[in-house]
């Protein structure tokens, strides 16, 4: 092993912080955003942070089961990207707007 | 050395910085397409990331899956709705505060509840864990069923999102069917 690898000069703990900030990054943007569209980015945002977390710990650890849990991540966040814009397509066409404030008319 | 200040290594700095900096653009710019752009370049420098964590074959796929192909699903449905910057929606400023906080509050505990893990976890890295002769001998074997999972799930999502998208001829109460 190279010395003069990440492994050996950075402690794990500083990617557990940066997936946090960037985890609430992105519940910052949900919070905040009304766009439905910027919605689903935030969450595909806040799906990395969690990536990012799981090949850290994989890589440290030396298991590959880390690195093989964000292919499925990867999957069911491609899978929800293009239901959840479908869904944001339809309700375009009846609402002319992607304000989720205006969702919540539910009434057929 | 200015970059390398606490001590960390100054290729991670730099990349944790750009990281940070485009998260905090797409979730502030009121500017979609700017979010979009800023979002792809984020995931562009947690691939590098994944470089750093030996972990090659994830980082190629990362820019394949996330930023080649979900990103440009969405740059085209937001080119489609022909949105722009004055109908973009705006919440009240309290509600930047509330979010603020709870976010705030949110990685506090995160990092009191995490900081201590580094001393739990077994430290044995491997140099050609990431490789995808490796991933794919542990995906077919130990993963398989999960596999084959995933892929009713994709056709499923796709079923779904060809059924979403097409237009309703029959609705007599839709009012979007005029125009083409």
């Amino acid at each position: 092993m190279n010395p003069d690898s990440i492994f050996n000069t950075l402690d794990i703990s500083h990617y557990i912080y940066l997936s946090s900030v960037l985890f609430c990054i992105g519940l910052f943007g949900v919070l905040t955003r009304r766009n439905a569209i910027v919605l689903l980015m935030c969450i595909e945002l806040m799906l990395n942070a969690v990536n990012l977390l799981f090949v850290a710990f994989s890589s440290y650890m030396g298991d590959a089961a880390g690195q093989l849990f964000v292919f499925f991540i990867m999957v069911v966040a491609a899978a929800e990207a293009a239901v959840g814009l479908a869904i944001i397509v339809m309700i375009y066409r009846n609402t002319r707007s992607t304000d989720v404030g205006l969702f919540d008319k539910l009434k057929g | 050395m200015l970059l390398s200040f606490l001590g960390l290594p100054p290729a991670f700095l730099i990349l944790s910085f750009i990281t940070i900096l485009c998260a905090l653009y797409v979730v502030t710019n009121n500017n979609p397409v700017y979010s979009v752009l800023a979002l792809i370049l984020t995931f562009f420098s947690i691939s590098a990331h994944y470089v750093l964590l030996n972990a090659q074959f994830l980082a190629v796929v990362n820019l394949i899956v996330y930023a080649g192909a979900i990103m440009v699903l969405f740059l085209f449905v937001l080119m489609l709705l022909n949105l722009n910057k004055e109908n973009e929606p705006m919440v009240k400023m309290g509600w930047y505060v509330g979010a603020a906080v709870s976010a705030g509050l949110l990685l506090v505990i995160l990092a009191a509840a995490l900081h201590r893990s580094s001393e739990q976890i077994m430290r044995n890295p491997a140099d050609n864990i990431g490789l995808v002769k490796n991933l794919g001998k542990v995906l077919f074997t130990d993963y398989l069923v999960p596999f084959e999972l995933s892929g009713i799930l994709f056709l499923a999502a796709m079923v779904g999102a060809v059924l979403l998208g097409k237009r309703q001829t029959t609705n007599e109460n839709s009012h979007s069917d005029s125009e083409s």
